[in-house]
This record gives structure tokens, C-alpha cells and sequence, in this order.
């Protein structure tokens, strides 16, 4: 049986505006089960970090707000809790690591002090205990030099030794789930290659599940286990790796993989820009929210917005689509080219 | 040719003895319409010598010429306005390329007016026309760069640069800024005004995949110097320098069952300071395959077919 350490069902939030609520996300649903890497995709502003801020409650209320939905870690609510439970919670059992590793991490404190003082409030362990775990935490995530290193500051370290003390840092309480945001966008490819190849060893090594939120696709192939994609603020197609790559369900899926170069395609082959632009979110369509961008739109998915609908196979293959429901006068798939109907 | 740069330097002075090595030698030519993309990691001197080479930068030594000619060494004004019909350049951050308090009019129509040949009335129809060429609506000029999303500022850059009908242009990461979806339409944008009006362009970005896409030429850059250049499929799909072979690896790819197949073999380390460097190859020190002179001897450029040339040791 797999074992589900994160459910998260039906969660809204909202953010109040001078111009009115946005509403970031609209009714997100998805498990993370024991050890494995569940990537969230999406472009800019589709709530995938509002997703995940909201079950860490790291958003600022007001002027955000959770209007619905639950979190449960291993079977306990964690949204609502006050701060003091949160901070059980935060660091402990899930550790995060973001894009920028610069402005996460205390430019007036050492490295080693920042890691043992997570440990020293989470663990109750001594200044001494601490800095020395601290030590071994940065020579597990590969740093050279540990020591030394510990005793400098921010500023002295690269993008990407900095990426590897946010994750030394995460893994001081040995958390069930690392939840990383985009930790990959601001380095050098041969960088990326290294902290990919590190969270994944550290995967195996500590049985740790990982959220993985990120744009690009790539990064997506190289990681998942499952796959959930997510546009104006819904999750519009989930499934395996191979689901969402070999099999997309979502015209959306198929647009972003169309717009992005594959080096298996000929050169001459033109990229296909997916057209328009997201909707207003102060305003949500009624409809599905990719109609007026989808080349594949029909007339009931102007006001009638798709539920999701299960696809044949085990792998819990789902999209938001209408090309895919049950009722639709015959299964439809998409292809490279079009959609071809099958009977 | 149109572009050519011999043993093209720019060195920083960045403090008592201290030199930054930005560019260091860089020995490259772009044939008329052709985009030669240049590639590397943050730090490898790709913007600094896209700016040397129109003169945003002055040089420490080498040449640059264009079109036959010799660019100065150092652009006066006049020479600014000389070459700025010629050589243009579209910036990497277009949130910050954009003077905030001037309308989309005097954005693109800037280079017009200074160059001050056309009454306004006839540049307003040409940033009309070149909105309508990028995508943009030409009622939305009198709008300030705010009211634009991140791929509309990047076409306005676009625009702005294109207006002058220069026969050169860089374009510094273009689209790294931007969404997938969008990426797309620049890309699509560029290949499109290199075929109509013939130009030729310097693509920098360090998106490997859509650098192979997009030009007909590779150069790959470390620390300041070319370490290997030629066809772009020819360098993507059988790289020869160590460090190229690297950066593919390191390369993933939107395809699953090709990731799980790979061996993953990071490059270790990380990229040296350029500050005061001696001689010897640059990528010695993370090189696999390091030959014991490699850290004392700068390495050649060598042809090894037609058009592929490796500055390696091991190909000597």
C-alpha cells in the first residue's frame, strides 16, 4: 500500500487587493506519497508557490487567506494551526529550501550558526552539540572544507554553495518532506546538475519525499515521480512522469512541451508559442480558464468549467479537460498534431 | 564577414593589482546573416564581450572590425551615433532596459529622433509599424513600460533596437526572463526578422537547447576565451572539449525516459575567479582530463573539420 505522507484537498486562497480578491488558487487536490518526488509545473502567477506557502503558512494574512480546503501531514490538519504548533511543524517535519538562497539565509550570521541555531531550537541540543552537527550536516550536502566554511558568512559563499547550506539547513531535523521552490532557476546549469544530483542521493539516503516547484520541464524529466500541472491558480492535468510527458491529456501540457525545443526535433521545426495570455484572476472564468488560449476549445467549455476526469491506466492519470470526460461523444487524445478521436 | 574580432580583451581594473579577466582573447567571426550563439556559465564573460564588440565597453586590446572596417578602440559620441544605426542591442532584463517615465513613443522612437532625419510625425508611423511588426498593439504607444507584461517589454526592447534597420545586433538573453510560452514567440520573433530583412545577430543565453535551436553557429565560452566553436548541431551532438562535453551532459532534456538512461556525472567544482589569471588552460582545474602542461600552457585553437575549431590541449 502506499503510504500518504501529504494530503492536501480542495484548497482556496485569496489575496485582498486595492483591486479586488484574487484568487490565487482555485480548489488544488494532490498526495505526496513516502519517498517520492511529486513536481508542480506551471508558468509565472499560477499559484504553485501560493500552493505550497499556504500549506507551510507562510502566507502573510492579511492580506492573504485560505477561504477553503485541508492539509493533513500524516493525517493531522496542519492548516489553522497557531503559530506555535506551525513552528513544529516548519523546519521540522518539512523542510524547505527556495529559489533565492541569498535573501533566505542571515547575511549577519555565520553558516554554521544559522544551521546549528535550527538545531538548537528544534532539537534542544547544546551550542556545542549544535556547531558540531552543523558541521557534518554541510559535509553530508557536500561542501568541502566544512569546518572552515562554517565559520563564514553568507557572502563568502557561491549560488550554489549557498543552495547546499539552505539544504544542510533543512535536513538539520531530518524532515519527512523537503519542499523546494524553484531551488534550481537562479544557477548555472553544471550547478544545477550538482544540487539535482545531490537532492536526489539525499533523497535515497534520508527516504525523504520531495516537492519539487518548478517552470522548466527539463528539470521536471530529470526528477519526478509524478507530475502535477497547474494553470490559473488549478491543477489541470496529474499523473506519472511519463503521464504528463508521453501521454499528455492537457491541451496546456501539450502547449508548454510544443513551445520548448527538443534536441531529438530537426532544427527546421518551429516552436509553437502558445498564444494570449493567462486570465484575470480577480475575475476567474466561469469556464475552463485555458478556452480562450486551448486550439482545441469547444462551445461547452466557454461557461461550463471541466471537472477532472480520471484516464484509463493505474498510474492515477487526471486532467481538467472536456475533451476528456466520459461524456464526451468518444475519447478524444491529443497528439503532436491535433486531436484524433478514437472510438 | 561581417563581424570579426582578433584576440578581442577587456580586462577590469578592479582594485591595486588586481585585473579581472573578462575577456580574454576572444578570436571569433559572424558571417552576414548568420546567428552565432554564444553560450557559458554567469561569469564567463559572454555580455562583456557582446558590449566590447559594439562598443559599450572600450577595449583593452585586439580588434574588432565591421564590415571591413576597424571599430575605434574607444567610441566617441560621434562614433556612438555613427555605429548605433549599424550595431544595436537587445538587453536580458526587460524591466530594467526600459526608462520607466517614457512612453512606449519615445522608447522606440528615441534612436530615430536622434539621429534627428525624420520629422516626428513620420517616426510615430514607424514605431506604429514596428509595434504592429513585434506584436504589439500600435494604439498602446502612449502607454508607459508598467502597464506592459514581461514578454511585451521584451518586444518593445525588440522594437526599439530593430527600428533603426541595424545590420548587427546582440541580443544578451533575450528570453531568459521570460515563461516558456512566450519564449517561444521571441524566438519565433528573431528567426523571423533575420529571414526578412537579412540581419545578422549575436544570441547570447545560456539555455543550451534553445541556443542550438536558434543559431546557425555555436561558441562555447569559459572564463573569458572560446573553447570550442563550429556548427551548432556539430558542437551540441558531438562536442569535443572537455568542458563542452560537461555542459551537454549537465544539459537535462524534457524527456523522461532519456534522463533515466543518462549517466548523471556532474562537473565537479565550480567556475574560478578571473581575477588575475596566469597562464595555462582555463578549465584546468576542473578538467577530467587534464594533461600534466595543461595548467602552465594556454592552449591553441585547433581546426578540427571545416568549421569546428577546439582551443584543447589534447587536440594538438
Amino acid at each position: 500500500m502506499v503510504d500518504k505522507i501529504l494530503e492536501v484537498k480542495d484548497l482556496h486562497v485569496e489575496f485582498a487587493t486595492y483591486g479586488g480578491n484574487v484568487q490565487a488558487v482555485r480548489g488544488v487536490s494532490f498526495d505526496v506519497n513516502r519517498g517520492e518526488t511529486l513536481a508542480i509545473v506551471g508558468e509565472s502567477g499560477c499559484g504553485k508557490s501560493v500552493t505550497v506557502q499556504a500549506i507551510m503558512s507562510l502566507i502573510p494574512m492579511p492580506p492573504g487567506k485560505i477561504t477553503a480546503g485541508s492539509a493533513k501531514l500524516n493525517g493531522k490538519e496542519i492548516l489553522g494551526l497557531s503559530t506555535r504548533e506551525t513552528n513544529k511543524i516548519r523546519g521540522v517535519e518539512i523542510g524547505m529550501i527556495f529559489q533565492d538562497p541569498m535573501t533566505s539565509l542571515n547575511p549577519t550570521m555565520t553558516i554554521g550558526d544559522q544551521i546549528s541555531e535550527t538545531l538548537m531550537v528544534h532539537r534542544g541540543m547544546s551550542h556545542g552539540e549544535a556547531s558540531k552537527l552543523a558541521v557534518e550536516l554541510l559535509d553530508k550536502t557536500k561542501i568541502a572544507e566544512a569546518a572552515k566554511r562554517a565559520k563564514q558568512y553568507p557572502f563568502e559563499f557561491s549560488g550554489g554553495m549557498l543552495q547546499r547550506a539552505m539544504i544542510a539547513q533543512s535536513l538539520a531535523c531530518n524532515p519527512a518532506i523537503l519542499l523546494a521552490d524553484e531551488p534550481t532557476t537562479a544557477l548555472d546549469v553544471t550547478i544545477q546538475a550538482q544540487i539535482l544530483e545531490l537532492m536526489g542521493e539525499l533523497q535515497r539516503t534520508e527516504h525523504m519525499s520531495i516537492i519539487l516547484i518548478t517552470h522548466d520541464l527539463a528539470v521536471v524529466a530529470r526528477m519526478a515521480d509524478r507530475v502535477a500541472v497547474m494553470y490559473a491558480g488549478q491543477i489541470v492535468e496529474s499523473g506519472s512522469v511519463d503521464d504528463i510527458f508521453y501521454r499528455s491529456a492537457h491541451p496546456y501540457t501539450l502547449g508548454l512541451k510544443q513551445a520548448m525545443p527538443s534536441n531529438k526535433d530537426n532544427r527546421d521545426k518551429q516552436l509553437t508559442p502558445i498564444l494570449g495570455s493567462p486570465p484575470d484572476l480577480f475575475h476567474p472564468p466561469t469556464g475552463c480558464a485555458y478556452y480562450a488560449r486551448c486550439p482545441y476549445a469547444m462551445a461547452v467549455c466557454e461557461h461550463h468549467s471541466p471537472e477532472e476526469t480520471a484516464l484509463p491506466g493505474d498510474t492515477e492519470h487526471q486532467a481538467r479537460c472536456w475533451l476528456q470526460h466520459d461524456d464526451a461523444p468518444r475519447q478524444a487524445q491529443l497528439t503532436q498534431k491535433g486531436v484524433t478521436h478514437a472510438d | 564577414m561581417l563581424i570579426e574580432t582578433k584576440d578581442l580583451k577587456k580586462h577590469f581594473e578592479i582594485g591595486r593589482n588586481q585585473i579581472l579577466h573578462a575577456v580574454d582573447g576572444i578570436s571569433l567571426q559572424i558571417e552576414e546573416n548568420e546567428i552565432l550563439g554564444l553560450v557559458g556559465e554567469s561569469g564567463s564573460g559572454k555580455s562583456t564581450f557582446g558590449k566590447t564588440l559594439i562598443g559599450l565597453h572600450p577595449r583593452t586590446s585586439g580588434s574588432a572590425t565591421y564590415n571591413g572596417q576597424l571599430l575605434p578602440k574607444s567610441f566617441s559620441a560621434a562614433d556612438h551615433l555613427k555605429y548605433s544605426k549599424e550595431l544595436q542591442m537587445i538587453f536580458q532584463d526587460p524591466y530594467s532596459s526600459l526608462n520607466p517615465r517614457m512612453t512606449v513613443l519615445d522608447i522606440v522612437g528615441e534612436g530615430l529622433m536622434i539621429q534627428g532625419e525624420m520629422k516626428r510625425n513620420d517616426i510615430k508611423d514607424q514605431v506604429a509599424q514596428w509595434m504592429d511588426k513585434v506584436g504589439l498593439n500600435a494604439d498602446h504607444m502612449s502607454r508607459y513600460p508598467h502597464e506592459f507584461s514581461g514578454g511585451q517589454r521584451q518586444r518593445i526592447g525588440i522594437a526599439r533596437a530593430m527600428i533603426i534597420k541595424p545590420r548587427f545586433v546582440v541580443c544578451d538573453e533575450p528570453i531568459s526572463a521570460l515563461d516558456v510560452s512566450v519564449q517561444a514567440q521571441v524566438v519565433n520573433l528573431l528567426d523571423e526578422l533575420k529571414r526578412d530583412l537579412g540581419l545578422t545577430m549575436l544570441f547570447i543565453a545560456h539555455d543550451l537547447s534553445m541556443v542550438r535551436y536558434v543559431s546557425d553557429r555555436m561558441a562555447v565560452m569559459y572564463l573569458g576565451s572560446v573553447v570550442e566553436s563550429g556548427p551548432s548541431n556539430e558542437v551540441f551532438f558531438n562536442p569535443q572539449h572537455p568542458y563542452t562535453q560537461l555542459l551537454i551532459e549537465a544539459n537535462p532534456e524534457p524527456d523522461p525516459e532519456l534522463e533515466r538512461k543518462r549517466q548523471h556525472v556532474p562537473i565537479v567544482g565550480e567556475i574560478t575567479s578571473p581575477i588575475n589569471l596566469g597562464a595555462g588552460c582555463r578549465f584546468a582545474d576542473r578538467c577530467p582530463k587534464a594533461l600534466s602542461h595543461c595548467k602552465t600552457v594556454t592552449p591553441k585553437q585547433t581546426q578540427i573539420s571545416d568549421k569546428h575549431t577546439v582551443s584543447c590541449h589534447l587536440f594538438e
